[in-house]
């Protein structure tokens, strides 16, 4: 156990690995998931910081580990980044940061001012610090990962892809002249890390030491980077939606059931291997999903958002009968949560194993609802909590979403059958009078905030209408 | 063709097609692991490396998330042939009697999991005995791949002596086989046994094993080695694995104090502490005290009872959403009369099916168990836990904690002002 002052002490992934290892994809990602699931995290990538610092990139001799100049310029750009991840994770109340391209052999350069630096963070600033390893020995994978995301590097602007591959390649015996691979049976047995082997065919996994560390070694055990299609829509238009009632358990419109039929053709055309196809338990996406003709999965936390008492209610009827519950949401829609029912955050918990699936899975279509929708779609997207509620998912359209480089690209497909728009754009700002920094969710439903456990991750504090907050006089409450 | 109509379970309220008034197989539910082939766990390791404490809390886990798993232990055929254990000797290498009667057991376990996964329908079978030689292991895998199983090793490595020793005075020292036997006598004896195991232990090896599915558990979790997870319930086992430790601690769970619709004999809702729930709380308070724990974890739902009770222990405790009272729907806030009388159908429907139950618009204990999986995982990698929360869910931990089944789940006697404290213990 470690000692009380590493309590709710921010983390340090420091990434490391030879370059084409896939450290950047892998911090993109991890830093992706983690702000989705809720812990504010930043990337810090050294490759950056250097091509700040040294305007034009010549060639590989930059990293020749006998170039004393190059050697300094980096070192400096390691420092400037180590106190730019000081400021994020202790002034911004980041939790995590993420620091990409650092060699391990930074940390044992004895005469150097990092391994002094990296001690600093351990114990004066009380991060904790968690290593991911990359160890690729494959040559057809490297040769794929420096086609698919270093040709198109801003150091390589104008080259040809055949130079482009021979001077990347050269860079990479640069680093292997001093290259150190974690050693979990002598030298680093006292680290945590994960050390991912093979694009994660093995990996080898050091002194976990709390909840947030854990959750990372298991999301990186099961991502994947073979290439597949993740198709998203809703389900097709359903009674409620033409009455324009939220929520409910109602069955396909005949527009609905048109677009069911579209579907079907639209996925035959596509001729896609291995199809997955995933629904909620809700009426209307499982009669979307059996005009398909083939087989799926239903999953309860696909079901839409819970709206608590507003259930089955137009708008209008929610305005009319709970004029300030409506007037919060718009306010602050992914963390209001409908009395009795969820918030956008309470369903971003909720979708967590869907998108740990995902990420295991090939080829899916999951035939949803528009808030579960929008938080899928922020996760693969990168979309904030701000952005999240407003994305737009229109009935009768499929979002096609195809991994590629560092990201995702997203095709929309409408597929011509009308329906009802169900989108509400967040209304101007101040529409009740109030100056723009201050939120009546936090006015008024704010609950108290006790000091938080140790090594867990913040769990959201609301309480359901009709309790009023409790009043915290001091440690006991008065017993009346 | 028209899409197939869809009719709605009355129990489970989920929707399933059907073709002329039968269901039809075209849908699955989403259970755990939707995997068409069973799993075979194959344990590997020397004797008091925690096979045994693994295979059964590994067993545990994976039926109470709802995948139907079994464990076979070898030594126990072995002692169920073998009559009476005489000594290390029985285990030498070069004992021929010997070699035939374990390899005799090693075989009728294997048709004891056939059985069980081809014919019970068992998803996950655990084998647990040291298969430390890769000939052995060879010949399982062989059997695994004959009947269309998966196979996943997990071996565990152990060099300290201290958790040895320790492994030894926990549960080989009660063990059958010892029963006449002073501690002293066991414990040499035991040793020797180990040793008979050492000169032909071959570890999974990076190179060697590659082409297997398997995890290496070094030092009781310090680190771990993971090579080619095929599916969804291989990476829930390696993460489970991964999240478990042995350092002694103890777990506490409570319900709510007494509310003010427990007074009035309605469920659900969101009501606060009543006079003598106030008090509970209060007691609580003085009882934790007096406990003296070390660094006391406290967990409530986010529901306003739960948080009046920890509220009243002056100490710092997490919200968890998942862990609020079943939903209720329709019945929420009703009384039993109430339900029987507005919702007859509803009221014989829970009786006759609990577990399975969902309340129209609300949950079951199905459900419970699903959103409360990520509070077990935590519950493991923590120490001393308080748990504060409410009667189904408190039943929903229970059951896991103590192995019972879905069928007793729901009934389990979770009763207010009443805390359990549970110590794990052995294999148990």
């Amino acid at each position: 156990a470690w000692a009380s002052y590493m309590t709710n002490s921010p983390t340090l992934i420091v990434m490391i690995g030879l370059p084409a290892r896939g450290k950047t994809y892998m911090s993109k990602k991890l830093t992706r998931y983690l702000n989705w699931i809720g812990v504010p995290t930043k990337v810090f990538n050294l490759g950056v910081y250097r091509r700040e610092a040294v305007k034009s990139y010549k060639s590989y001799d930059f990293f020749r580990h006998d170039n004393k100049e190059a050697m300094e310029i980096r070192k400096r750009c390691a420092l400037v980044a180590l106190e730019d991840v000081k400021s994020y994770l202790l002034e911004e109340c980041g939790q995590i940061a993420v620091r990409s391209s650092v060699l391990k052999t930074v940390l044992h350069q004895g005469s150097s001012k990092l391994p002094g630096a990296f001690r600093n963070l351990i114990w004066g600033w009380g991060l904790k610090v968690f290593f991911v390893e990359s160890v690729c020995d494959d040559p057809e994978v490297i040769a794929a990962n420096i086609l698919e995301v270093k040709v198109s590097s801003p150091d390589y602007p104008e080259r040809h892809r055949e130079n482009v591959m021979d001077d990347f390649l050269k860079r990479i015996e640069c680093y292997k002249v001093t290259y150190q691979p974690l050693d979990p049976d002598a030298s680093d047995k006292d680290l945590s890390f994960i050390k991912v082997i093979n694009v994660g065919q093995r990996f080898l996994v050091n002194r976990v030491q709390d909840y947030i560390q854990s959750k990372i070694v298991y999301y990186l055990m099961n991502i994947h980077v073979q290439p597949r299609t993740i198709y998203l829509c809703r389900h097709g238009e359903s009674e409620y939606n033409l009455l324009g009632k939220i929520g409910g358990d109602s069955g396909l419109s005949p527009r609905g059931k048109q677009f069911s039929q579209a579907l079907k053709k639209f996925i035959e055309e596509q001729e896609i291997v291995d199809l997955k196809v995933w629904t909620s338990q809700l009426k209307r996406t499982i009669q979307t999903a059996e005009s398909l003709g083939v087989l799926y999965e239903q999953w309860k936390i696909l079901n839409e958002i819970d709206a608590g008492v507003c259930e089955e209610m137009t708008y209008a009827e929610i305005e009319a009968k709970y004029p300030d519950e409506f007037a919060m949401r718009d306010q602050e829609k992914y963390l209001y949560r409908y009395p009795g029912g969820e918030s956008y955050q309470d369903l971003v918990q909720r979708l967590e194993p869907v998108i740990m699936e995902l990420e295991r899975q090939g080829n899916v279509l999951v035939i949803s609802h528009q808030a579960v929708m929008r938080c899928l779609l922020a996760y693969f997207l990168d979309k904030s909590a701000d952005e999240l509620p407003y994305l737009r998912c229109p009935l009768h359209t499929i979002l096609k979403l195809t991994p590629v480089a560092y990201g995702c690209k997203v095709e929309t497909i409408t597929l011509n059958v009308e329906a009802v728009n169900t989108h509400r754009d967040k209304p101007s700002l101040n529409s009740h009078g109030l100056p723009s920094r201050q939120s009546p969710v936090r006015m008024r439903r704010n609950s108290f905030t006790p000091r938080a456990s140790a090594d867990t991750v913040k769990r959201p504090r609301h309480h359901s209408l009709g309790s009023k907050p409790l009043h915290l006089l001091g440690p006991l409450p008065s017993l009346e | 063709p028209a899409a197939r109509e869809l009719t709605q379970n009355p129990l489970q309220k989920t929707w399933e097609p059907y073709d002329n008034g039968l269901p039809a197989g075209h849908s699955a539910q989403r259970g755990v692991c939707m995997t068409n082939c069973p799993t075979l766990i194959v344990m590997v390791g020397l004797p008091a490396r925690g096979k045994t404490y693994i295979s059964k809390k590994l067993t545990r886990y994976l039926n109470w998330i709802g995948v139907p798993t079994k464990e076979f232990n070898v030594g126990q055929y072995r002692r169920d042939l073998v009559k009476k254990y005489k000594s290390f000797e029985f285990f030498l290498p070069d004992n021929e009697e010997g070699l035939k009667i374990r390899k005799q057991c090693a075989l009728a376990a294997l048709n004891d999991v056939r059985k069980y996964l081809s014919e019970e329908n068992g998803h996950v079978a655990v084998f647990d005995a040291t298969n430390t030689t890769r000939e052995r292991r060879e010949t399982i895998y062989k059997f695994g791949e004959e009947n269309g199983y998966k196979t996943f090793f997990v071996e565990s490595v152990c060099v300290d002596p201290e958790v040895i020793a320790a492994n030894i005075v926990q549960v080989k020292l009660g063990s059958p086989d010892y029963v006449d036997c002073s501690n002293d006598e066991a414990t040499e004896d035991f040793m020797k046994r180990i040793e008979c195991y050492k000169n032909s232990y071959e570890t999974l090896d990076e190179t060697l094993d590659k082409d297997l599915s398997y995890i290496k558990i070094m030092d009781v979790g310090r680190s771990y080695l993971v090579n080619r997870v095929m599916d969804h319930i291989q990476s829930r086992i390696v993460y489970y694995l991964m999240n478990i430790h042995v350092t002694p601690r103890s777990i506490y769970l409570c319900r709510h104090g007494e509310s003010e619709l427990n007074l009035k004999g309605r469920i659900g809702g969101d009501p606060g502490l009543s006079v003598r729930g106030k008090e509970f709380a209060k007691s609580l308070a003085q009882f934790i005290n007096e406990q003296n724990i070390k660094d006391l974890k406290v967990w409530t739902s986010q529901m306003k009872r739960t948080i009046q009770t920890a509220e009243a222990l002056g100490v710092p405790y997490e919200q968890w959403k998942v862990l609020n009272e079943i939903d209720a729907g329709v019945c929420e806030e009703m009384t039993y009369e109430e339900i029987q009388e507005n919702y007859p159908l509803e009221f014989a429907l829970r009786d006759q099916d609990k577990y399975r139950y969902r309340y129209p618009k609300g949950e079951s204990y199905e459900d419970l168990v699903q959103r409360l999986e990520p509070v077990i995982m935590e519950l493991e990698r923590q120490e001393n836990v308080l748990v504060i929360c409410h009667q189904a869910v408190m039943r929903c931990l229970l059951a896991y904690f103590l192995d019972k089944p879905a069928e007793q789940l729901p009934y389990l006697k979770c009763p207010l002002h009443t805390v359990l404290k549970l110590t794990p213990v052995a294999y148990g």
